[in-house]
């Protein structure tokens, strides 16, 4: 039982591919690349159409089967569109190939994504295909008359989700999940260092806490857990970590339109914080040490927060599980938001999986992508595929059918479809949709995101390493981040999606690549014509 | 005469082999300011160790970042993400001999060196696959860690149930949720405990023998295997080769 730690492999520097194969694909189609979409009146049946679906997962079998079971059913309803499943785990590797395949002009029609990435995608003029005149069509859109399936109504997608995708004046993306982050905790422990578990969190409580459990014996076990390993605070998504301290703190992160605030007084009081207890052992992240749930489960660890989409893998009892079963530790596992510290106002990140259509020269084939993508959020996708983790329904529809009411009910009925902490996690969110948010989306939002984690890894990883962490080591630290994303380049950063219409004058670099494809295609164009015309010679010469 | 020419020329051969082959001279010999394994070893976690080891695979290049198998006569060092242009990635052949600045670090039980910088030596040594079958399950095997080893004559046994509930030799991931070309995880069996083994699909991708190979499985086969010792929460070898038990 094993979840990989991958990443990629061999794919061109992303930087040299945003500078220079985005303007030169949007060029294949002509300066302004395809034409823009536009609704066809009718979806032509004659016709079959293949489209491909970038999906991910979270390494969890239902979840594909689930994906799979929604495509035979589409298939059955529209027996003219095949639809051909492509699967991920990561987002990141799903942005990576758009990207590769945005230069080939082989995207995919239907993604898996983050608004974020549809920020970079958009680059590409007329690559991503607005879903606002789809969605309001009469036939096709949400409650259309000519949908085989019944669809959510107009007002049923949540609104804060729906919001999520929109930017530049356009929806680009419709919710299919949401997540936030939760807090697992081993409150067994918690209890025997002597404190009682809030409901809300605080980050003094947290660190207090954990710095409580670092405790040791004269052999170097540690008293909470009489073993030789324990990190009592690990944290899986270190940019989710800066991103929400910051958010709760008030402090700046980025504006609407890609100003970078990041590197600010907080951010650097908030590091000598983590400095603090990274020094302790008492803190560490997972690209550090490794998944949080491993060493929850092993007793090695009180407070893990992860996605709660993650919260199969949380607890003794998970259905899913990475260690081995001599290792797992009998505790009694609580679930409570992240850390806060206004308790009266909690705030955390919403998240989870967005879906874009990519536009194509055949708009009956980006109906057809259409009509596949608002097929997941029919109630039987989103109940199915919400109950395999901590995810909710994005459609009110969903939400308040008998048939997920009835599994919110059944909390703890097994350690399997009814898991109690995947069941508190998703009432979690649920419960708090209101105290969610997410960060401003432009071209480089994705980048800046990936910043605020590292800066954190950084810090963790020097002080681990002994180095001092001070404001001379801050100072380096804002420099080397600054340079290695890219956020340098100017008073904002890259192009806010509401100022993409205007994309000003190309690179000049991208000028001379495009220039220097014309020439190729001239000389090739020639050679064609003189060869023509020789074969046309000779051929008369001979009569 | 003749024996003065016999003697030159045996002396050359002799000189001739040493350079050829594993190369197995020059991965004895350390320079300055660098470890030996059992330093390495030694090293405390979070530390700088500076090695010098030698490439016998390569599993990824990403983002001028290279994940590698290295080893010398002594022991196997896993380089995790080190900096590397695509232009040197490419010189990195199998047998290259790299000195590897970094930090020791551990991933879920996988010892390795991270946040490294490398430069190329002069030197060759490919390792041959060492067989710790006998070792499998015992407190010894860590200390293989990482090496290019091998198994032999390890049972196939069932890695879980295809959707009908039949039992499968292989999965598409290590559930199953997973598609042709992702990692292959397999189960094999001596002495009555079974382990998991993996086709790392970076190292091996669907196109490679061995990739091939795991697919035609069948439960009850008897099989060879080689690759490397990685771990992940327990030993989890990284295979590169299977064959039928000789």
């Amino acid at each position: 039982m094993m979840r990989a730690r991958k990443k990629g492999k061999r794919i061109l520097f992303l930087c040299l591919f945003l500078c220079f194969c985005l303007p030169a694909a949007a060029g294949c189609h002509g300066h302004k690349g395809l034409e823009p979409f536009v609704v066809p009146e009718d979806f032509d049946e004659s016709k079959q159409y293949e489209i491909t679906f970038w999906a991910k997962n979270d390494t969890n079998k239902t979840q594909t089967r689930i994906y799979e079971q929604a495509i035979a059913d589409f298939e059955e309803l529209y027996p003219n569109i095949t639809v051909n499943l492509r699967l991920y785990t990561d987002y990141g590797r799903i942005y990576n190939d758009v990207i590769t395949n945005i230069a080939t002009n082989t995207t995919p029609n239907v993604c898996i994504t983050y608004p974020d990435h549809i920020a970079t995608y958009l680059t590409g003029v007329n690559l991503v295909v607005p879903l606002e005149g789809l969605a309001e069509d009469p036939q096709y859109g949400f409650g259309g008359s000519g949908l085989r399936y019944d669809g959510p109504g107009p007002d049923e997608v949540i609104p804060k989700f729906m919001e999520e995708g929109a930017f530049g004046g356009h929806d680009y993306a419709l919710p299919y999940m949401r997540s936030t982050e939760a807090c697992y905790i081993n409150k067994t422990y918690v209890e025997k260092l002597g404190y009682t578990l809030p409901d809300v969190l605080t980050w003094d409580f947290v660190w207090e806490v954990s710095e409580a459990a670092m405790a040791q014996d004269a052999e170097g076990n540690f008293l909470v857990n009489g073993q030789k390993v324990m990190i009592p605070f690990i944290y899986k998504s270190t940019d989710n970590m800066m991103i929400q301290l910051l958010r709760q703190r008030g402090a700046g992160y980025s504006t609407e339109d890609g100003e970078i605030l990041i590197f600010n007084d907080t951010t650097e009081e908030l590091l000598y914080t983590i400095a603090e207890h990274a020094k302790s052992g008492a803190f560490s992240t997972f690209k550090i040490s490794s998944y949080p749930a491993n060493f929850l489960n092993a007793g090695q660890c009180i407070f893990a927060v992860d996605s709660t989409a993650g919260a199969t893998w949380m607890g003794t009892h998970a259905p899913l599980s990475d260690i081995s079963e001599e290792k797992l530790v009998e505790f009694e596992t609580a679930v409570r938001p992240v850390p806060q510290f206004d308790t009266a106002h909690p705030q955390m990140i919403s998240q989870g999986p967005s879906v874009c259509i990519f536009n194509k020269e055949d708009p009956q084939e980006v109906l057809a992508s259409w009509l596949f993508a608002q097929y997941l959020l029919t109630d039987e996708v989103q109940i199915a595929y919400a109950q395999t983790e901590g995810y909710v329904p994005v459609t009110t529809a969903a939400r308040e059918s008998a048939e997920y009411q009835d599994y919110l009910s059944r909390s703890g009925e097994d350690n399997e479809l009814y898991y109690e902490v995947k069941l508190t996690a998703t009432e979690l969110l649920l419960n708090s949709t209101e105290d969610t948010f997410v960060t401003p989306v432009f071209n480089g939002s994705a980048s800046l995101r990936d910043a605020a984690g590292q800066m954190i890894e950084n810090t963790v990883k020097s002080t681990r390493r002994g180095e001092t962490i001070d404001e001379g080591y801050m100072e380096e630290l804002y420099r080397d981040i600054t340079a290695l994303y890219r956020l340098d380049t100017g008073e904002k950063n890259g192009l806010s999606a509401s100022e993409k219409a205007d994309l000003g004058p190309m690179p000049l670099m991208s000028v001379l690549l495009l220039a220097g494809i014309a020439v190729v295609w001239a000389l090739m164009l020639l050679y064609v014509a003189v060869g023509a015309a020789r074969r046309s010679f000779r051929q008369k010469n001979r009569k | 005469m003749k024996k003065l020419a016999l003697l030159l020329l045996a002396g050359a051969l002799a000189v001739l082999c040493a350079g050829c082959g594993n190369g197995s001279g020059d991965a004895d010999k350390k320079s300055e300011g660098v470890m030996t394994y059992e330093e390495y070893v030694a090293a405390d976690l979070e530390s700088q160790v500076v090695v010098e080891t030698y490439v016998q695979a390569k599993q990824a290049w990403w983002e001028d970042k290279a994940t590698l198998y290295t080893q010398d006569k002594d022991g196997a060092y896993f380089i995790y993400d080190m900096a590397c242009s695509e232009e040197d990635y490419e010189k990195l052949t199998q047998g290259t001999k790299i000195k590897v600045t970094g930090y020791k670090a551990e991933w879920s039980g996988e010892v390795e060196i991270i946040d490294a910088t490398f430069e190329i030596e002069d030197g060759k040594y490919v390792a041959e696959a060492k067989d710790v079958t006998s070792q499998l399950g015992s407190d010894d095997l860590i200390k293989s860690q990482n090496q290019f080893v091998s198994f032999k004559g390890m049972t196939v046994e069932a890695a879980g149930q295809d959707d009908a509930g039949n039992d499968v030799a292989y999965l598409y991931k290590w559930d199953g949720s997973g598609q042709d070309g992702d990692d292959l995880y397999f189960n094999v069996s001596k002495d009555g405990n079974t382990y998991t083994f993996t086709v790392e699909s970076y190292l091996c991708d669907k196109d490679t023998d061995v990739y091939v190979a795991v697919k035609a499985l069948n439960i009850g086969d008897t099989i060879d295997m080689e690759g490397f010792l990685y771990w992940y929460e327990g030993v989890n070898p990284h295979i590169t080769s299977v064959k039928a038990a000789k």
